[in-house]
C-alpha cells in the first residue's frame, strides 16, 4: 500500500520535478528531521528539561563540548538553570511546531473561507471582505499579532497566563496570516467561477454551497498549499519574535523565540552558545520550509512547468 | 523556381516518457508565386514544421534528421544563419493579431525597429517606407494611423499590420500560422484577399498552415496533408479535395461540412476502406424507456420575446437610462418550437452567447420576457415552478477543456446531476443510468473510472453530452460544441447530436459562427448582427435565396468548399 503511493507519487510530473531538484530533497529531508525529532521529543532528547530532578545549578553554563570546560553530558552546554541545551531546543522546537501549524491551519481556514465567498458570490460581500483585507495588510503582521496578543491577555486573568500562552499565541498569529490566504483564493476562484464546469453545476441548478465546496474549493487546492508552506515558516518566525519580545511563551515552558531572548542577556558575557544554538536552528527550520515552499511554486505551476 | 526546399524531414520531441515523432520525413518544395497550405488535425506536426523553419522549435523539441534549404543555404540547426534570415527573408504571421504586436509600442516604432535591424536604411527613409506598406496592405489614412497604439486597431486591420510588419524587409518567404482563426468570416476574406494579392505583387512564397479546409479551397495552389507528422498527401489543391487518393485524406474531405447542400449525416471510412453510417439507435431504448416515450408535438417550446440586455446596469453612479448603453442584445424576439433545431448564426459580439446565458438562467435580462413552456423565467412569482424546470434546459460549452472538472471522476461528473433531481435513487439504478447515458455517446464503460485530462477534446465533448442528457433535458443549447475541435471528430460529435435529437426528440438550440456546420444542422435560422437579429427563415431559404443584406454579405464571403461524396 506504502510502496504502492511512493511508486505513485514518483511517477508522476510533481515526484519527477522533486527528484530533479536537489534544492526540495536536501530541505525536505531536514524538515521532515526536524518534525519527526521535535514529535518524538521524549524519546530523542537526552533529558526532559522540564523535570526539576534533571536540573542542578552546578551545571549552568556548561559550554558545548568542544569547548575548554565541556563535558560529555551536555552536548551544546547548558544554559543560566542547568538545563541541557539540545533537550531544551528539541522541546522548544516542538512548541514552535505546533504554534506555527496550528496557526496556519487557523488561518487557513478564515482566509479561505473569506475568498472563496468574497470571489464566488461578488458584490458588495466581496468589497467588504477584501478592502478589510487590505487595511490588515498595511499593518505589518507582527504588529497585529502584538495588538490580538494584548488584548487577549486583557481578557484573561493574570494567573492563566502561562497556560493560556499557545492558545492567545495561535489566535495572534492566525488572524495576522489570514488576508494573504483571502487574497489568493479569491484570484483562484475568480478565475475558477468562470469557467465552464462550474456555469454547467449553475445550469443543472446545484446550490452555491455546493458548487463552492465539491467544485471550486479541490481546483484551487494547489496555491493554497503553496501560500500554506511559505506561511508555516513566517508563522513559526513571527512565535519566536513574540516569544522574544517577552510575550510569547514563558521561560518554564520555553520555545525556540524564548531560549533566544535568555541566551541574548548572555551573549556578552561569553555564553554565546545560549543564543546561538537556538538562533540556528530557527533559521535552519525556516529556511527549509521556505525552500521546500519555492520548489512546491514552481512545481505546481504549469505556466512554469518544465517537460 | 525551386527556392524552399524540405527534405526528409525529422522532428523528435523527448519527454520524460517517450520520444514523441513530430515530423517524419516530410519533404516538400516551394516556389515563388506559389502558396502551399498545410493541413492536418490538432497534433499532426504542422506548426512544428513552420517553426522548424525558422529555428524557433520549443524545447525538448530537436531536429534529428533532414535539411531545410533556403536559396541553397542550410537552416537546420544553424542559429547564426536563421536569425539573420528571420524577419529579413522569411516573414512569419501568427494567428492571434491581439498578442502579436507589442501593446506598448505604436505601430510606428515596431516598423520601424524591424525595419532598422534588417536593413541600414536611417529613420526618415525608413518611415517612408513603413507608410508605404500600410497602405499597401490596405489601411486608410495611413500617414496618422501609424502613431497609433496596437489596441486602437480592430482585429483585422491589427492583422493587416502584423502583415505589414512580416513584409517589411522584403521577404521571400511568408510563414501564416493560422492567420485568419481568430478572425470573423467577412474578415477572413479580405485577409486572405490580401495575402493572394501580396504573393502575385512581390513573388513571394508562401506557406498557410490552417485546420480550416474553406480556407485551404479558398487561397492555396498545392495542398500538404499531414497526420502524425507524416505527409499523406500532396498536391493541387482542387485535385486533393475532389479526388482524394489516400484514405486519411478521404476521411478528412469527407468530414467537412459543405457549403452547397444539406446531408443527413456525415459518412465515415471504416479500416478496410468502406463507406459506413454510425448510428445509435440501438442504445438509445433504455434512455427512452427511463425518460418515457416523448410526443412530438411541434407547439411553442420556447418563446424569447423583446429582449434586450445590456452589461454595465450594475454600476452604482451611472444614472443613464438603458437606452443610451451599448447593447449586447436589442429587442430580440424568436420562437423555438418542440423538436427542431434552431440556429443561430453571427460573428463574433452579436450576442449569440449572451442569448444562451439568458435562456440557461446565468444571466437575466435587462428588458424583456422569456417563455418555457408558457411559464415566464425570471419571474419572481414562478419561482417555486421554475425550479421544478431546472433541468429541463441543459448547455454544452464551447471550450472541451474547461467543461469539465478536472477534480471529478467522468462517473461522478455524470452522477452529480442524476444524483441532484432523484434524490432518493438507488444504486443499482444509479450505475444502470449512467451506464445507458455513456453508452449512447459511444465512450466505453471503463473511462467512468478515469479523470477527464486522460480524454481527447472531442471525447470530453461526448461527456458533456451525457452529463448534459443526466437531466433528461427538453431543450439542450449547444453553444459552438464543436468549434474547438478537428473536422473529423466535429463530423463525429454532429452525427450524434442529430441522432439524439431524432432518437429523443430533443428540441436543440445551435449557436454556431460557422455557416457550413449550422447548414447541416439546423431546421430554421436566426442572423445576428450585433445584437439585433436581421432575418429568420429555414435553412434552405436563408442559403438559397437569403433576404438580408447582411445575410447575402456573409454567404459571399464564406470560403466554400463543395462536397462530392
Amino acid at each position: 500500500m506504502i510502496p504502492q503511493i511512493i511508486k505513485n507519487f514518483l511517477d508522476s510530473d510533481i515526484g519527477y520535478s522533486f527528484i530533479k531538484s536537489k534544492v526540495a530533497i536536501v530541505s525536505s529531508i531536514i524538515f521532515l528531521t526536524i518534525v519527526l525529532i521535535s514529535l518524538f521529543a521524549v524519546l530523542v532528547a537526552p533529558y526532559n528539561p522540564f523535570d526539576p530532578k534533571n536540573i542542578s545549578l552546578m551545571d549552568a553554563f556548561t559550554p558545548p563540548i568542544w569547548s575548554v570546560g565541556g563535558s560529555i553530558d551536555f552536548i551544546l552546554g547548558t544554559d543560566q538553570q542547568g538545563r541541557d541545551m539540545l533537550s531544551t531546543m528539541i522541546y522548544g522546537s516542538q512548541i514552535s511546531l505546533i504554534v506555527g501549524f496550528a496557526s496556519i491551519i487557523f488561518a487557513m481556514f478564515l482566509g479561505v473561507f473569506l475568498g472563496v465567498t468574497a470571489g464566488y458570490l461578488g458584490g458588495r460581500y466581496e468589497i467588504i471582505v477584501m478592502r478589510l483585507t487590505d487595511v490588515q495588510l498595511t499593518i505589518p503582521s507582527i504588529l497585529m499579532a502584538l495588538l490580538v496578543d494584548g488584548i487577549a491577555r486583557g481578557f484573561i486573568s493574570k494567573s492563566l497566563h502561562d497556560d493560556m500562552a499557545i492558545y492567545v499565541l495561535i489566535l495572534a498569529i492566525g488572524i495576522s496570516e489570514w488576508p494573504q490566504f483571502a487574497r489568493i483564493t479569491r484570484a483562484a476562484t475568480l478565475v475558477e467561477k468562470n469557467k465552464e464546469y462550474v456555469l454547467a453545476s449553475k445550469i443543472i441548478g446545484l446550490s452555491h454551497v455546493v458548487i463552492m465546496i465539491r467544485h471550486i474549493l479541490p481546483n484551487i487546492l494547489r496555491p493554497i498549499l503553496v501560500i500554506a508552506t511559505i506561511g508555516l515558516s513566517q508563522a513559526i518566525i513571527t512565535e519566536s519574535t513574540l516569544s522574544f519580545l517577552g510575550v510569547g511563551f514563558p521561560p518554564t515552558n520555553p520555545s525556540l523565540g524564548t531560549l533566544i531572548r535568555f541566551g541574548n542577556n548572555f551573549l556578552f558575557s561569553g555564553e554565546w552558545w545560549i543564543t546561538f544554538f537556538p538562533a540556528i536552528f530557527l533559521v535552519v527550520l525556516a529556511l527549509s520550509i521556505n525552500l521546500l515552499g519555492d520548489w512546491m511554486r514552481d512545481a505546481l505551476n504549469p505556466k512554469l512547468k518544465v517537460r | 523556381m525551386t527556392f524552399l526546399k524540405i527534405n526528409n524531414l525529422d522532428i523528435e520531441y523527448q519527454t520524460r516518457k517517450e520520444t514523441i515523432s513530430a515530423s517524419k520525413n516530410v519533404s516538400f518544395t516551394l516556389k515563388r508565386g506559389e502558396i502551399i497550405g498545410i493541413v492536418g488535425e490538432s497534433g499532426s506536426g504542422k506548426s512544428t514544421i513552420a517553426n522548424a523553419i525558422i529555428n524557433l522549435i520549443d524545447k525538448p523539441g530537436k531536429i534529428t534528421n533532414g535539411s531545410i534549404l533556403l536559396d541553397e543555404t542550410e537552416l537546420c540547426n544553424n542559429e547564426e544563419v536563421t536569425r539573420s534570415i528571420r524577419g529579413k527573408k522569411i516573414g512569419f504571421i501568427f494567428q492571434d493579431p491581439q498578442t502579436s504586436l507589442n501593446p506598448l509600442f505604436t505601430i510606428k516604432d515596431q516598423l520601424v525597429e524591424t525595419i532598422q535591424t534588417h536593413t541600414d536604411l536611417n529613420y526618415e527613409k525608413a518611415l517612408e517606407k513603413s507608410i508605404k506598406l500600410l497602405t499597401e496592405v490596405g489601411i486608410e489614412n495611413p500617414n496618422k494611423r501609424i502613431y497609433d497604439y496596437p489596441h486602437q486597431f480592430s482585429g483585422g486591420m491589427r492583422q493587416r499590420v502584423v502583415i505589414a510588419l512580416a513584409i517589411s524587409c522584403e521577404p521571400d518567404l511568408l510563414i501564416a500560422d493560422e492567420p485568419t482563426t481568430a478572425l470573423d468570416v467577412s474578415i477572413q476574406f479580405k485577409i486572405l484577399n490580401l495575402l493572394k494579392k501580396l504573393t502575385v505583387d512581390r513573388n513571394l512564397g508562401v506557406l498557410i498552415i490552417t485546420h480550416d479546409m474553406g480556407v485551404i479551397a479558398e487561397i492555396t495552389n498545392k495542398v500538404i496533408i499531414l497526420r502524425h507528422g507524416k505527409i499523406v498527401e500532396h498536391g493541387e489543391t482542387h485535385k486533393v479535395l475532389s479526388k482524394p487518393s489516400s484514405m486519411e485524406c478521404k476521411s478528412l474531405v469527407m468530414s467537412v461540412p459543405p457549403t452547397n447542400k444539406k446531408i443527413n449525416r456525415f459518412k465515415y471510412l471504416s479500416p478496410e476502406g468502406k463507406q459506413i453510417i454510425n448510428t445509435s439507435i440501438n442504445l438509445t431504448k433504455n434512455i427512452i424507456k427511463n425518460w418515457g416515450i416523448r410526443e412530438l408535438s411541434n407547439k411553442k417550446l420556447l418563446d424569447f420575446n423583446n429582449v434586450t440586455k445590456v452589461f454595465d446596469e450594475e454600476k452604482i453612479l451611472s444614472t443613464k437610462d438603458v437606452e443610451d448603453k451599448i447593447k449586447a442584445l436589442d429587442n430580440v424576439s424568436f420562437n423555438i418550437f418542440e423538436g427542431e433545431t434552431f440556429g443561430l448564426v453571427g460573428e463574433s459580439g452579436s450576442g449569440k452567447s449572451t442569448i444562451a446565458k439568458i435562456i440557461s438562467g446565468l444571466l437575466p435580462p435587462s428588458k424583456g420576457e422569456i417563455k418555457f413552456d408558457n411559464l415566464s423565467l425570471f419571474n419572481p412569482k414562478n419561482k417555486m415552478k421554475i425550479r421544478e424546470f431546472k433541468g429541463q434546459i441543459q448547455m454544452i460549452f464551447q471550450d472541451p477543456y474547461s467543461s469539465l472538472n478536472p477534480r471529478f471522476k467522468i462517473k461522478h461528473i455524470i452522477s452529480e446531476p442524476i444524483k441532484f433531481f432523484q434524490k432518493n435513487i438507488d444504486n443499482y439504478s444509479l450505475n444502470q443510468n449512467i451506464n445507458d447515458l455513456i453508452d449512447i455517446v459511444g465512450i466505453s464503460r471503463t473511462s467512468l473510472e478515469r479523470f477527464p485530462h486522460e480524454f481527447s477534446g472531442g471525447q470530453r465533448q461526448r461527456i458533456s453530452i451525457a452529463r448534459a442528457l443526466a437531466t433528461k433535458p427538453r431543450l439542450l443549447i449547444c453553444d459552438e460544441p464543436t468549434s474547438a475541435l478537428d473536422v473529423t471528430i466535429q463530423a463525429q460529435v454532429l452525427n450524434l447530436l442529430k441522432d439524439l435529437q431524432e432518437q429523443l426528440n430533443l428540441t436543440i438550440l445551435f449557436i454556431s459562427h460557422d455557416l457550413a456546420v449550422i447548414r447541416q444542422m439546423c431546421d430554421r435560422i436566426a442572423v445576428l448582427k450585433k445584437g439585433s437579429i436581421c432575418e429568420i427563415n429555414k435553412t434552405e431559404n436563408i442559403f438559397n435565396n437569403p433576404k438580408h443584406y447582411y445575410t447575402k454579405e456573409l454567404l459571399r464571403l464564406m470560403p466554400k468548399i463543395e462536397s462530392e461524396f
